[in-house]
């Protein structure tokens, strides 16, 4: 059993596992943080963005100056924004069997594998997954394609050249396995290889191999899978989360006893608490309206979006922020709204039972009712003439490199009343400033992880025990800026087994048995013995079927009976060609009874009990005479 | 021997108060729990003294199933778990949870209320019942308890209606409640994976039709209702609050749409009215067509369609009005007829009497009215006509068949069907008769991954004529089995092997020394034994693979050498053939 680590990003992993003859990959994410290293991309044509300087060597010279873009001290480059995709040379990835979606925000490579590779597996995701990836890409794509770009910048990517460049371009890994966005036309073709699946639904591979998606807490949908056959059990544990927000808690129960977990997608923010950092996000909105400022959040169109308008419907009216209007834009909005009103089955309790009522499990209902909030396709159209300010504008990307959020950025950038907050933990917000540099607006940093903290997975494992971890690199040290943290990392016993980029791990597990079925016409026939108090034998002569990797036992067929006198006797002067195996003999031999049936049947006389007695453990050694 | 054993207690030869009782391997489930629209003294609820006369339900049945909400199947379960008792679990989908409280309710309201009866379940009843309630996903795997495991399927039918396969070990039943193989305008078709159940318990509600298509009866409703509005009448259309009212709704909507109709259509307030909110936020249990553009278009947010209030029953001009309950027995769709009997430009769609053809209905207070207004009966019930089953046994590929909820004349009918078509047993036992179906599971053990590769190794290539035989030692302990090589189970188990040997004497008439005697049956045992291994060791003595052969002189007789034959009991065959070989002499020596 074996693991090939093709990610090296802790909360957006990509791993293959082959186990009992079968390929299954674990997530598909994709590393968005390379964009980071892109200029954005502005939706209307920006002077100061176009007007920034090239960059040249320290020696003057200036060929990359076409490419390179110089902002405050940082190096850009200017060409359509790329994403690091998962490794696609260790494995062959068309011999994978099937992959395993654990959340939207794991699927998000998932056209790069699917349309590109030979891929002609299956992938398994659950509904609310499959929709809301679905969006999260629909906006990806339309982000990138609406603002089409000439440039293609690919010179920096030489090797000998990217040495010379700054940091944090110098260091950028695999740069020339970077790849553009994919278009529409491949989301669609790579979603309609996906089956929907519901939590603790058994799922049969081949008839080697079960998988099980369990609910994970994390997101609408989310799931960790329970890779199993019938005597090892594989956990995998992906962006699991057990504060309540709005979807189902996390099944804990049914990880019990693993031979192996692994472990990925924790808190990337381990010392922010997620409440705290709400009620700032809260307050720092409403210290800026109240000034005359707007408020920009960027953001995904799904996910902690519902916490935060659910937080703000119940923190408008007391903060005095009923008449500033609160603005969704993302060419998915409405969408996502709209979804996230109909997964009851996939929402915490509480939710539920609002739809049990029956009404809506979100509160935005009545924000968009009651015109608080209002959505918008794109700053573009009806928006243009609806915008009122001060305001709040949630908008994509986290990233700040492409969507309406660039626009805002450079609308509001300049003025110290508005303010920019973080909420996502995806991009490091001082990097995501960088290109915008000088900013007068101000920038508050409150990010909102609910993936589990180290905490709580030293507490996730001694409650499930699984025999052996498996966990990213970066989960078994302290992270690099807090490396007194000892606190900050996994601690478990046996010490986790970590995998990084790009490394195959040996799985230490050996498999010993696997299932069998005895047929009853053979089980009827078998003669157990009791040998020890309640532990039976019996021996089993039986025919072995093996179809579709089940094993099946029958009786063996009955000897083809004799039809006449000769044919009997040429039969048994055949030579015997089959060796047949006979049962191992063992246990005590009883020896009177045997010294008396010899007697009886052949009238010997001269054997002694003892003397048989003496040799009976070591070895039985009868004699046959012939009279 | 182990057996499945099914007893109806409702739904057996019949429609209605559809409960079904399984034992399978020891475990016991009720499927359904509901009442019969036809009774209203002990025979409208299933009778749970069956069950058991003084012992606790809960102690007898390891859970309860309820495939959907309509009552038939969910009407009796306050007065089961409230006022017989029954604290087990209760399984359902979730849009069955959500809808059955509410039609539970309603049930209670008229029966007390309006009817008077004493002596019925509480709303308090209700709530406490349905807190037994656990709901579950479509092809989630229900762990009730280490053996016994449930899965639900998508049936149509209704919102959230469901079919169960129950299984223990190997042994599984499936009950599909009611359910449609043809998807509709507002949900998807029944389906079923190819699971093999030993049994498939169905409905047989149109055992004996084959639907005319489902266009033809769409398109005759909308001429009809299309003409009655066109001449100036008013159409009342007497529906249940849930289920059909939104597929009539939907296409009423869409036709309105087309024609650009004009006159107003009501849906009777409170339920309904709240029923559609039901199929908004369950959207994901609709068919495909509607969730997909549910975003742009939300399907059950009707234009044309809007709530009724008891004034607007005397507007003039006309109009379409759906109102509950769509028996025409009570409430407000009976207020309406009342009416609107009188003249014959209206239209309704009603109940038994009105039906079989009576003109003139005594009501309460003795009045005669007399039903001048057209009556249609149209029926566009979601239940799988006999095509339908007989795809879906088809589907599940059962080892046999059991109808339930369906005439009995009708259900003679699809049984020889099905027996014909499939070949195999169709059951159609009558309320309390017991079918009892032997089944024979098979064992699972663990194979050691030794043992089987080993014999996986050899024997790769399938022989027909030669099976290839496994042997090994089961070990059983208490309700482990583990089947590993005998090698193994003597070493675990820390017994002593013993050793078997056989030793035989030949006499062989021969002067010759022994070690030419030696010699001579070593290059005789050659020749004849081409495929096995003989030897002729330095110390004289002849090996045939592990067996042993010496020659040694006669004490007495020096013309006769005697043979030494020794093997073990594992060598059995060849030994006795070595021996019994050796017995008829040596071939002639070449002079």
């Amino acid at each position: 059993m074996k693991l090939y680590c093709l990610s090296g990003h802790p909360t957006l992993p990509c791993n293959v596992l082959k186990f009992k003859s079968t390929t299954i990959m674990l997530d598909c994410g994709l590393d968005m943080t390379s964009t980071l290293n892109f200029l954005p991309l502005p939706l209307v044509q920006s002077p100061r963005l176009s007007n920034l300087p090239g960059w040249s060597l320290k020696d003057g010279n200036a060929f990359l100056d076409k490419e390179l873009k110089e902002c405050s001290g940082h190096v850009f480059v200017d060409s359509v924004p790329e994403f690091c995709l998962p490794e696609t040379e260790l494995i062959d990835l068309s011999t994978v069997d099937v992959i395993l979606i654990s959340n939207y925000h794991c699927m998000m490579a998932l056209p790069y594998i699917t349309e590109h590779t030979g891929f002609s597996g299956t992938v398994y995701a659950t509904e609310p997954t499959v929709q809301i990836g679905r969006l999260l890409m629909e906006e990806l794509v339309n982000f990138i394609e609406r603002v089409p770009k000439a440039q293609s910048a690919s010179l920096w990517k030489n090797k000998d050249i990217q040495r010379l460049l700054p940091s944090p371009l110098k260091d950028a890994v695999e740069v020339s396995t970077w790849r553009r966005c994919y278009t529409m036309q491949e989301v669609n073709s790579a979603l309609s290889k996906i089956q929907l699946v519901g939590y603790s639904q058994k799922i049969e591979l081949f008839g080697a191999v079960q998988v099980t998606p369990l609910s994970s807490g994390y997101a609408l949908g989310s799931s960790n899978w329970i890779i199993q056959s019938h005597y090892e059990k594989v956990s995998y544990v992906s962006g699991s989360s057990l504060l309540t927000t709005h979807p189902q808690p996390m099944d804990q129960a049914s990880l019990k006893n693993s031979d192996v977990l692994i472990l990925t997608g924790l808190t990337q923010i381990p010392t922010a608490n997620p409440d705290g950092m709400v009620g700032e996000f809260c307050s720092n909105l409403a210290l800026t309206v109240r000034n005359g400022g707007n408020v920009l959040v960027p953001c995904y169109p799904s996910g902690v979006i519902y916490d935060l308008l659910e937080c703000l419907y119940q923190y408008i009216d007391s903060a005095g922020l009923s008449n500033i209007p609160f603005y969704f834009i993302s060419p998915v909005a409405n969408s996502s709204l709209e979804f996230s009103q109909i997964f009851a089955e996939w929402l915490c309790h509480n939710k539920q039972t609002k739809v049990y009522l029956p009404e809506p499990p979100f509160p935005h209902a009545e924000l968009i009712q009651t015109n608080k909030l209002k959505h918008y396709p794109s700053l573009h159209g009806d928006f243009s003439s609806d915008f009122r300010q001060p305001c709040v504008v949630f908008t994509g990307h986290p990233s700040l490199r492409f969507g309406d959020v660039v626009h805002f950025m450079e609308l509001w950038g300049k003025s110290s009343l508005n303010t920019v907050i973080f909420t996502e933990p995806d991009f490091s917000y001082l990097e995501a400033l960088a290109p915008y540099q000088p900013l007068a607006m101000k920038c508050i940093y409150c990010p909102i992880d609910t993936r589990l903290n180290f905490i709580q997975v030293s507490k996730l494992l001694k409650e499930v025990q699984p025999l052996h971890v498996v966990c990213p690199e970066q989960y078994t040290q302290p992270p690099p800026a807090q490396s007194h943290r000892m606190d900050l990392m996994i601690d478990c016993q046996p010490p986790a087994m970590s995998y990084r980029r790009a490394e195959v791990l040996a799985l230490p597990f050996k498999r010993r048995y696997e299932k069998i079925e005895i047929m009853p016409e053979l089980a009827d026939a078998l003669v157990p013995m009791e040998i020890k108090p309640g532990i039976s034998l019996a021996t089993v002569s039986a025919v072995l079927h093996t179809k579709d990797n089940k094993h099946i036992l029958q009786p063996p067929p009955r000897p083809a009976q004799p039809t006449g006198g000769k044919k009997r006797k040429r039969a048994t002067e055949d030579i015997p060609d089959c060796k047949v195996l006979k049962p191992l003999l063992s246990g005590s031999i009883p020896v009177e009874q045997f010294v008396q049936t010899l007697e009886k049947n052949y009238k010997v006389t001269t054997i002694k009990p003892k003397a048989i007695l003496r040799t009976v453990n070591k070895l039985v050694n009868f004699c046959f005479l012939e009279d | 021997m182990p057996e499945i054993r099914v007893t109806p207690l409702g739904a057996g030869q019949d429609v209605g108060r559809s409960c079904i009782l399984v034992s399978i391997a020891g475990k016991n489930v009720m499927l359904d729990c509901g009442m019969h629209m036809g009774f209203n003294d002990d025979r409208r609820f299933p009778d749970f003294s069956y069950i058991t006369r003084n012992g606790r339900l809960t102690d007898f049945l390891d859970c309860v199933i309820i495939s959907h909400f309509h009552l038939d199947h969910c009407g009796a379960l306050p007065y089961f778990s409230e006022m017989v008792g029954y604290d087990g679990p209760i399984y359902m989908t979730h849009p069955t949870q959500a809808i059955c409280p509410i039609l539970l309710e309603d049930y209670r309201k008229i029966a007390v209320d309006k009817k008077g009866e004493a002596n019925f379940f509480t709303s308090q009843m209700i709530k406490d019942c349905m807190k037994k309630v656990v709901a579950v996903h479509l092809h989630q795997t229900v762990q009730v308890d280490d053996e016994l495991e449930i899965k639900a399927y998508y049936a149509g039918h209704v919102l959230g209606a469901a079919m169960f396969q129950i299984k223990v070990g190997s042994e599984s039943v499936v009950y599909t409640g009611d359910y449609n193989m043809t998807p509709d305008r507002h949900l998807g078709a029944a389906w079923i994976d190819r699971c093999r159940p030993n049994l498939l318990i169905t409905e047989s509600t149109y055992a004996t039709t084959i639907r005319d298509s489902k266009r033809c009866r769409e398109r005759d409703f909308l001429k009809k209702v299309h003409e009655a509005v066109e001449h100036g009448g008013k159409v009342l259309i007497p529906v249940f609050a849930l289920g059909r009212a939104q597929e009539l709704c939907i296409l009423l909507e869409t036709f309105w749409e087309r024609m650009n109709l004009k006159a107003p259509i009501y849906f009777s307030t409170g339920l309904t009215e709240k029923a559609n909110h039901y199929y908004k936020l369950f959207i994901t249990w609709t068919n495909q067509k509607i969730r997909k553009t549910f975003v742009q278009r939300n399907m059950f947010e009707f234009k044309h369609i809007k709530a009724f209030d008891r004034a607007f029953a005397d507007n003039p001009g006309p109009m379409v009005v759906f109102a509950t309950p769509g028996m025409l027995h009570a409430g407000q769709s009976l207020q309406i007829f009342r009416k609107w009997a009188g003249n014959e430009k209206n239209m309704g769609t009603v109940g038994h009497k009105i039906l079989s053809g009576q003109r003139k209905l005594e009501m309460e207070g003795r009045q005669v009215l007399e039903v001048k207004m057209q009556v249609e009966y149209m029926s566009f019930s979601a239940h799988a006509d006999a095509k339908g089953i007989m795809q879906l046994v088809g589907q599940a590929e059962p080892e046999s068949v059991l109808l339930v909820h369906g005439e009995a004349k009708k259900m003679e009918f699809l049984k020889q069907k099905i027996e014909q078509e499939f070949r195999v047993n169709c059951y159609m036992p009558a309320n309390g008769e017991t079918v009892t179906l032997p089944t024979s599971p098979s064992i699972p053990v663990g194979i050691s991954l030794g043992l089987l590769k080993r014999e996986m190794a050899q024997g790769l290539l399938p022989d027909a004529k030669k099976p290839r035989l496994l042997h090994g030692t089961l070990i059983m302990k208490d309700s482990n089995f583990r089947l590993v090589s005998s090698e193994q189970a003597l070493k675990e188990l820390g017994l002593a092997e013993h050793q078997l040997r056989f030793t035989c004497r030949v006499h062989l008439h021969d002067p010759r020394k022994e070690q030419e005697t030696a010699m001579r049956v070593y290059s005789h045992l050659k020749s004849v034994l081409k495929d096995h291994c003989v030897q002729h060791l330095p110390d004289g003595s002849v090996t045939v693979e592990s067996i042993l052969i010496q020659a040694a002189a006669h004490s007495e007789d020096p013309g006769t050498k005697v043979l030494l034959v020794s093997w073990t009991y594992q060598d059995e065959e060849l030994g006795s053939y070595l021996t019994s070989l050796l017995k008829k002499g040596l071939p002639q020596a070449p002079s």
